[in-house]
């Protein structure tokens, strides 16, 4: 790791400020992704901004109808909230497989969905459930918050402050673990409102995206045999040394079908 | 607890009291004075020739204190890694030995490889100023495969190592095996590979190099399982150290399955380059780092067949074998596949004739030298993968041609065609008794209740023998051995009867600490509390071959056993000068010396206390001192063995492979401790698993980068993976070691793989699927299982 100076501001103008023209500046959240592509020198801030003291970014709570997630709510926060796993058990049953007892501990919601990792978790559940992410500057649509592997709608010095959930009807994520790392080969996460069926792939592609053929052929009928005759293309998925591309497509799939059956349990 | 704890007991480990407390002392917990800090440059590249390094912009970084590269070395007469054992190949020519410099010059061979070492005053200068260092390299054709190293037009890794051969290696009658095959009613065979693995102990490897000016001393920390062994072939011969003038210490080490027990080049230019900058230097391995600069384990390629006759009586075996020795010789890298492997090809069988070829192959990959087990768990793949393919071909159950070849209790000791013979041994009892447990008559009704939900449910079983106790000298000198492979303890007795054991094995995890006490708690009737275990460190201990191949209890307790019988003999000889009797009188029982048949009697500590206060010893015939040493050359290797059944359920959909059950039987001889012995099987059993479903070493076949290159991708087995293991021992009597131990360290690696994949292809056994590669992934199975529904056409 190289040497870099460290700042913990107390509000979020100061960070803002720390961060504003700066390129060589970066906000630290849980660490967990980029402690240890600091230790690796692949990424080497000369000023590392702490999110941590910032006042009110780790409430949870209810405006309205939607769920309001602060961006520095840890996933262990998030997996054990009870207003999340009474409003979107879905969410915290998510948050509660992602990593480690450690990881949950030290990563937060903002800091996963802000490095838009290609296997991580949050980013299918906020994609599926059309959430909106509340930043220093403005608000993003989900759909046009992702952009590309390790790429988001974010500009330099933008930080995320909360994701506003709104409540779907029934909703489930499914996910196969990376035997290794323990992200996801492939997780699908499947929400179901009044208006549309949304259903979000993760750990398959290069990057977190919606599945539109099992989307409308959940929209016809929301029951896991409406998708038994549904494929997905493999040839815009991943393959490495843990699953090739058809592997992936295969396991989209199955983790739709039994996303779909959970959600109709818990529904 | 202020008592004597004898053998057969579990007392909580000595050694845990500091290592729960986190206060063991590791490598990297040792700080020296003006200590500087050592990082590798190592290669990007799989095999290319060094052009030049210029390291002048990397030398004027802040902090710097040095940047060494390999022609700085060879300039100083640093000479390359040796190997401890030679092997001789079937024409009777040496194996091809190339040398092995500890920092490449002209050409690297391997990812990870050694190009320079700099050292700064931090370890974050060395970082940023090995950054700072231009090598031109001139990429060369990379060959990682086996298969593909020995084809015709393959890269050459050395000018004089024609097709990438070190040694075409034989074992055994082949004239006798082929006229068996000739005449067998049947003859089951099989391809495998038995996968590269990486060993990953929690700690990573470290060392710290010191040189004393005014003693002209060196010293050498290092994270080994051998310390005298690594003075030895580092001091003599890579740097020319004279034995009396090199210290070695390998204080608390964080497990080592083999991958600390070879003398590796950092332990050498961390020595090396504390002479020439006359301050202490340290080198500890990141992480990621240790999975190219550590040896790698297993890596073979073979074709076996068995011969039968028409009751399924096995009649001969026929065995290819390629194994990857990887870039360079590692210490025992040739001796691995082939002095360990060949001669346990005779499992539990009765087997009358065995022939074995193996090619030893050079690959732009990490040297491959011993990993727990080395060796013997690829022989028991092999021979079980077999034995289950011929009762699958000829319609016998899997258990019960095991049961009809096994060599009965009786047969003991049992000569195998392939050099060894079998001390002792109870296969057909462990198989029984593991059945039992297993509850096997249950398994069809598990399976049907998870056909019943979709999934294929499989039982797999593996009956196995290891050799252990390495080694008798003599016969390993026939093999090749470099040195000896005895062991050695001294007791030392103190005047307060308190006493220190220093051996020459190394403890980093077995628990030797508690068991060795435990041996001489129960041999001289002295509290536990009062022994201590002193090992690790080659100016404390006399000299030591150390830990490694299930050894330490054989071995090192047998010497300790003697030690102590030793100190025995003395102290009746000063109890008869005490007690005015005879030494024929005087006997020894539960601490106390006594004269035989009266109540005169001195305790132990009372003894030893006049040891040290000879007023009126007789000289001539009675030395003082209570101090007792011993070397104890195994007359044989031990042969522990057992049955193992594995139960899994497999997903189709997802071609997850899920332990259901694992139940295992084991005859380790003697047991001194049955917690550890408890332990060690787990871990054993675990890290085997661990090979058959989740671990692999991954080369990309053009780069030759190494894919498996952390954690994200090289999958350890963790403890959600796993059901409880049922673990029970069956123990027959070791019939050549003084306590009739056997050794039990690296039984689980040997045979659990082979009954996972039993279990694997036992499940598939509906979709006629005969032999599965490990690791059984999930990729691995699903393909495998959507091949066997949709058949591809033939092209
Ligand atoms: C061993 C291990 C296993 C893991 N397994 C999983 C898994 O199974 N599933 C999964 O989804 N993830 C997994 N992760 C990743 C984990 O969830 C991390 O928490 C997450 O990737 C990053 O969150 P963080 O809070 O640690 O962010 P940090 O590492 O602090 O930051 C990540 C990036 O986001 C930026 N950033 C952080 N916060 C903000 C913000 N509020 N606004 C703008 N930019 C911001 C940082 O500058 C940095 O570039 C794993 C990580 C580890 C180490």
């Amino acid at each position: 790791m190289r040497s870099f100076n460290y700042h913990k501001p107390d509000t979020l103008d100061a960070a803002l400020a720390l961060l504003s023209g700066n390129d060589e500046a970066l906000p630290i959240a849980g660490g967990m992704t980029l402690l240890p592509t600091m230790k690796q020198r692949l990424a080497a801030p000369e000023d590392l901004v702490d999110l941590s003291g910032l006042p009110g970014l780790a409430d949870v709570a209810m405006e309205g109808d939607i769920l309001v997630i602060g961006a520095m709510t840890r996933h262990a926060d998030v997996a054990a909230s009870p207003l999340v796993k009474e409003k979107l058990p879905a969410l915290a049953n998510l948050a509660s497989r992602i990593g480690d007892q450690q990881v949950r501990h030290r990563g937060t919601i903002g800091g996963s969905i802000s490095n838009n990792d290609p296997a991580a978790d949050y980013p299918a559940a906020v994609l599926a459930l059309n959430a909106e992410i509340v930043t220093s500057k403005r608000t993003i649509a989900a759909d046009d918050f992702f952009v590309a592997m390790f790429e988001t709608a974010l500009e330099p010095g933008e930080l995320v402050t909360a994701i506003r959930f709104p409540l779907p009807e029934v909703a489930a994520y499914m996910k196969f673990a990376n035997p290794a790392s323990r992200y996801a080969l492939a997780g699908v996460f499947v929400a179901k409102t009044t208006s549309a069926v949304r259903v979000a792939v993760t750990g398959a592609g290069p990057s977190v995206f919606r599945a539109s053929d099992i989307e409308a052929a959940l929209a016809e009928s929301f029951d896991a045999t409406a998708l038994e005759r549904i494929s997905i293309d493999a040839s815009e998925l991943m393959s490495d040394i843990h699953a090739d591309n058809e592997y992936r497509a295969n396991l989209v799939m199955v983790m739709a079908r039994r996303a779909v059956a959970l959600a109709q349990q818990s529904g | 607890m202020n008592a004597v704890v004898g053998i057969g007991s579990s007392p909580k480990r000595k050694e845990d009291a500091r290592f729960v407390r986190g206060k063991g002392t590791y490598v990297a917990d040792i700080k020296r004075p003006g200590m500087l800090a050592g990082v590798f440059l190592r290669s990007e590249h799989a095999h290319a020739k060094l052009n030049s390094i210029d390291v002048s912009k990397a030398l004027a970084q802040p902090g710097v204190k040095a940047v060494y590269t390999g022609e700085d070395m060879k300039a100083d007469n640093v000479g390359g890694l040796p190997v401890g054992w030679g092997i001789t190949d079937k024409h009777g020519d040496p194996m091809k030995e190339p040398p092995h410099p500890p920092i490449a010059h002209d050409k690297v061979r391997y990812v990870g490889d050694a190009v320079a070492f700099v050292v700064a005053d931090t370890i974050e200068q060395a970082q940023a100023a090995a950054e700072m260092i231009e090598v031109d390299y001139e990429v060369l054709p990379a060959v990682v495969g086996l298969v593909d190293a020995l084809r015709p037009n393959a890269p050459q890794l050395y000018d004089d190592v024609p097709n990438n051969l070190c040694a075409d290696w034989e074992l055994g009658n082949s004239s006798a095996v082929d006229a068996a095959f000739e005449n067998a009613a049947h003859v089951a065979s099989i391809e495998l590979v038995n996968n590269r693995l990486i060993g990953n102990p929690l700690e990573p490897l470290a060392a710290i190099g010191e040189f004393e000016f005014a003693s002209g001393r060196y010293t050498l920390w290092t994270t080994s399982q051998f310390p005298h062994v690594v003075r030895l072939l580092m001091g003599e011969m890579v740097l020319g150290i004279p034995q009396h003038k090199l210290r070695v210490v390998a204080p608390d080490v964080g497990g080592g399955f083999g991958v600390k027990q070879f003398h590796y080049a950092e332990e050498a230019v961390v020595t090396w380059a504390a002479g020439k900058l006359g301050r202490p230097v340290k080198w500890v391995a990141q992480r990621s780092e240790g999975f190219v600069s550590d040896a790698h384990g297993r890596d073979h390629v073979t074709e076996a067949e068995l011969a039968l006759d028409e009751d399924g009586k096995f009649l001969a075996m026929r065995v290819k074998t390629l194994a990857n020795m990887g870039a360079y010789l590692s210490t025992f890298g040739p001796n691995i596949p082939t002095n360990l492997y060949a001669p346990l090809l005779s499992g539990v069988y009765q087997i009358p004739s065995i022939y074995c070829e193996v090619k030893c192959v050079f690959t732009n990959t990490v040297p491959v030298d011993a990993y727990r087990g080395a060796g013997r768990p690829e022989a028991t793949f092999v021979v079980e993968r077999l034995v289950d393919m011929a009762a699958r071909e000829m319609g016998i159950d899997k258990i019960d041609i095991r049961k009809r070849n096994m060599i009965p209790k009786e047969a003991y000791p049992y000569q195998t065609p392939v050099i060894v013979e079998y001390d002792s041994g109870d296969p057909l009892g462990c198989l029984e008794r593991s059945e039992e447990l297993a509850d096997v008559a249950g398994f069809e009704v598990r399976r049907a209740e998870s056909a019943s939900r979709g999934k294929y449910r499989g039982l797999g079983i593996s009956t196995y023998i290891e050799a252990c106790g390495l080694a008798p000298s003599r016969l390993a000198g026939q093999l090749g051995a470099r040195g000896g492979l005895y062991e050695s303890a001294t007791v030392r007795v103190h005047p307060s009867g308190a006493v220190t054991v220093l051996i020459g094995t190394h403890n980093h995890g077995q628990g030797h600490e508690t068991t060795f006490a435990q041996i001489v708690s129960d041999r001289l009737g002295v509290p536990f509390e009062d022994i201590d275990i002193v090992f690790g460190d080659t100016d404390r201990v006399q000299f030591g071959m150390g830990t490694y191949g299930s050894r330490s209890l054989v071995v090192g307790g047998a010497a300790l056993s003697q030690a102590s019988d030793k100190v025995i003999l003395k102290g009746r000889k000063i109890a008869a000068h005490q007690l005015e009797a005879s030494l024929e009188d005087i006997v020894f029982e539960d601490g106390t010396f006594s004269v035989a048949g009266t109540d005169r009697k001195k305790s132990f500590q009372e003894i030893a206390g006049a040891a040290y206060v000879p007023f009126d010893f007789p000289l001539e015939t009675l030395e003082p001192g209570l101090e007792e040493q011993s070397y104890y050359d195994p007359v044989n290797f031990t042969y522990p063995g057992g049955a193992h059944f594995a139960e899994v359920e497999i997903d189709p959909d997802t071609g997850i492979v899920t332990l259901e059950r694992y139940t295992a039987v084991d005859d380790v001889g003697t047991i001194i401790n049955p917690m550890i012995v408890e332990g060690q099987l787990h871990g054993g059993i675990v890290q085997g698993i661990g090979q058959a479903l989740f671990e692999h070493g991954v080369y990309d076949p053009t780069s030759g980068q190494l894919l498996s290159g952390s954690f994200m991708d090289y999958c350890m087995p963790r403890a959600d993976n796993f059901p409880q293991l049922v673990i029970e021992p069956h123990s027959t009597t070791c019939t050549h070691t003084p306590m009739g131990v056997k050794g039990c360290g690296e039984c689980g690696t040997i045979g659990s793989p082979a009954a996972i994949i039993s279990a694997v292809v036992d499940a598939l056994k509906p979709l006629g699927i005969a032999h599965v590669d490990m690791p059984a992934s999930p990729n691995h199975i699903w393909n495998i299982i959507r091949n066997a529904r949709t058949p591809v056409a033939a092209e």
